[in-house]
């Protein structure tokens, strides 16, 4: 077995959103190559944004991605607001954190109850699991309902909401209709997911502690939705427009995702073990007690543990979206008016997967220059190439079935979105 | 019957979002019902288990941009029953077929570092381009009850009950005040086929066009009516030219208004 070479691969990953394998090369006991390929075809949404008018992009970019569109819509009208000189405030803030809410409830639930949950307990997907299980996938199935009602009532509709445009809304909703439509649901889901984070954290959990670069937004008194500084574990404090300045992008053969790292260090990790891990302080006092009864930290560096960590945001988007709803007063008018200027604007908000960093350049009539987007699976693409890289070798003497498995879970702990990141999964293992 | 297997259900992507194929899993409450009717026998998206087909119903997400991907759609009509493209990239090559339009190397050097590495097909394609299509739900993203309704009429072996006529006559049936005569708005709701229930108008905002052309669309008549309230023809191709913008009657009007005539 020592001197085998042995190959582990999986040609098209599961549970994942987006297309990808993933190819280990072992020789004897030493991994001699990872490589996380990404073959989601290119869909050059940068390039055929050029020429576009600005309030044209938060419906355009929304497409890349159907599981996170409001984090691209977002992302967008920031960005072009901030290249216009307008800032959203008051109501029309708070309603974009409420869309986001749900974003995250029903993002963070379809991965932890339906694509991560079964490897845990090794099933092959929810549907077997709601065979012996069928009281948790349905109460998960009623909290993901809830996110997605948050962003039908706010946007329109659940895939790609149509409500969303430069400067605010089209069209807001009254006080009564959010609380009718939205109080009860919320009410429920926030129990369901105060029971998810005990659940999650009940599950069985390899002990693999990675040392991290976390990235996230930090925001002097918010858990970061759409606005704060980049900070880092490591030192990092900047603000959005000097991403740039301190993380790179870089394209090899084996991706049609773009691999990102930081100029200085490397490899850096984003999504929720990062936003938790240098947020915690800012989690609502229910989501913070609830992390500590299940046993987290103020930190948390196992991947694994990921799937207690998106419960945990998802109890806080419960309660940051009972919080908005307590206090909403519709504002008038829906949208403020938004006049083009040459210039440059930069947006950045928390997608369920990490920050998602957005740029554009508009002339003054409002058509778009030029466009740059870096999606969060792209950031997480090369640290997921080290996780597998030190699980793998860790982990040797297992069969190649079991350690394939293992392998696919590493990549899912991170919920890759590879159709966002094209602009990522198939499993190979080799032995030599 | 009892002992009867059930239909096996087949999920393929293409390139695409990945939304239209997501609103299956967005069925919460009729998701366990439909597992329960049919066997999901390959959705990688959701499950690591792969039954071997043939499969009775297919649902295809995304368009053709790849060689290796117009070989493959022809392995899946091979193993497919009924084959039914769901979403606006499987019906008419989607917002990536932009790239038809415009020069591809341009466009690859503008986003890749290394274009030598990315092989991509100068057009971005629908699936009938390709191979027989049994049914085509439009919609980007496909409406998820027409979807229910779709896989519902397939396992009785009936017509499914998907209406084809225009975004206006929805407006019309939700009492929407039209936001082209009342407000100016560029509306292309009198060409866009139904389904979303006239949802952007019900909001104050212009159809955008994301369920594609309805049948017979007079697209020529609308642009000249938005010409006459004011419409710049660069405003009007790009109009045209969006979420469904490689569909025949749209790409023939934004060709028409880009050279001017």
């Amino acid at each position: 077995m020592k001197t085998d070479n042995r190959v582990i691969k999986v040609d098209y990953l599961a549970r994942v959103e987006g297309e990808g394998g993933l190819h280990i090369k072992l020789k004897g006991d030493t991994v001699t190559s990872v490589q996380l390929r990404i073959f989601e075809p290119p869909r050059f949404f940068e390039a055929f944004l050029r020429g576009r008018d600005f309030r044209e992009v938060p419906d355009i970019t929304a497409r890349i991605c159907g599981i996170c569109p409001i984090a691209y819509q977002m992302s967008s009208v920031h960005a072009l607001e901030q290249a216009c000189g307008v800032q959203v405030d008051g109501q029309l803030r708070e309603l974009r954190r409420l869309i986001y809410c749900g974003e995250w409830i029903e993002s963070h639930v379809l991965h932890f109850a339906m694509l991560h949950a079964p490897d845990f307990l090794g099933y092959a997907d929810a549907i077997q699991m709601a065979k012996d299980h069928p009281a948790i996938v349905q109460q998960a199935l009623t909290l993901k309902k809830a996110g997605n009602d948050i962003v039908n009532v706010v946007g329109g509709r659940e895939i790609h909401p149509i409500n969303v445009r430069v400067g605010g809304f089209y069209k807001l909703p009254t006080r009564r209709e959010l609380q009718r439509r939205l109080k009860d649901q919320l009410e429920e889901a926030r129990q369901i997911a105060v029971e998810a984070v005990r659940w999650t954290a009940s599950l069985p959990c390899p002990d693999f502690e990675q040392d991290y670069e976390f990235v996230a937004l930090r925001h002097p008194d918010e858990y970061p939705f759409n606005e704060g500084r980049l900070v880092s574990n490591k030192g990092l404090d900047l603000s959005i427009s000097e991403y740039e300045t301190y993380f790179a992008e870089e394209h090899l053969e084996h991706s049609t995702a773009l691999h990102s790292h930081t100029r200085a260090r490397g490899a850096y990790l984003v999504g929720p073990l990062a936003r938790y891990s240098l947020n915690f302080d800012r989690l609502s006092p229910s989501a913070q007690e609830a992390a500590l009864a299940a046993g987290l930290g103020n930190e948390c560096r196992n991947p694994f543990k990921s799937i207690v960590v998106r419960a945990v945001e998802t109890l806080y988007a419960c309660d940051e979206a009972l919080r908005i709803l307590d206090s909403y007063e519709q504002p008038d008018p829906p949208a403020l008016p938004v006049e083009p200027r040459a210039g440059t604007g930069y947006g950045c908000s928390e997608a369920p997967r990490g920050i998602l960093y957005h740029r554009y350049r508009i002339d003054e009539q409002g058509a778009v220059l030029d466009a740059r987007i870096v999606p969060p699976t792209s950031q997480n693409q090369r640290t997921i190439e080290h996780d597998l890289w030190q699980f793998a070798e860790r982990n040797l003497q297992l069969p190649d079935d079991r350690l394939t498995w293992q392998c696919e879970q590493i990549v899912r702990n991170y919920d890759p979105c590879i159709s966002c990141s094209t602009h990522f999964l198939r499993l190979s293992l080799e032995r030599e | 019957m009892a002992s009867r297997q059930k239909p096996k259900l087949a999920v393929w992507k293409f390139a695409s979002c990945d939304g239209c194929q997501m609103s299956l899993l967005d069925c919460e409450d009729e998701l366990l019902a439909v597992a329960d009717a049919v066997e999901i026998a390959n959705f990688p998206e959701a499950s690591r288990a792969v039954v071997k087909g043939p499969y009775d119903i297919s649902l295809v997400e995304g368009s053709i941009t790849t060689s290796h991907d117009a070989e493959r759609i022809h392995q899946v009509r091979r193993v497919s029953k009924y084959l039914i493209t769901i979403g606006a990239c499987a019906t008419s090559g989607g917002i990536q077929a932009l790239r038809n339009f415009s020069d591809l190397k341009g466009f690859v050097s503008y986003v890749y570092q290394s274009p030598d590495f990315i092989s991509a097909l100068q057009k971005s394609t629908p699936i009938a381009d390709h191979v027989f299509v049994d049914f085509e739900l439009r919609g980007c993203p496909i409406n998820k009850y027409q979807l229910l309704e779709l896989i519902s009429a397939l396992l009785h072996g009936r017509r499914p009950a998907v209406p084809s006529h225009s975004v206006c006559v929805e407006c019309k049936q939700r009492d929407t005040i039209c936001v082209m005569v009342s407000q100016g708005q560029p509306c292309l709701g009198p060409v866009t086929h139904a389904g979303c229930g006239a949802l952007c108008p019900s909001y104050n905002r212009a159809c955008y066009g994301c369920y594609g052309p309805m049948e017979s669309p007079n697209t020529a008549s609308l642009a000249t009516q938005l010409t006459q309230l004011g419409y710049a023809e660069p405003a009007i191709v790009r109009l045209f030219r969006g979420i469904n913008a490689y569909a025949e009657a749209f790409r023939k009007t934004s060709e028409a208004h880009e050279n001017g005539q």
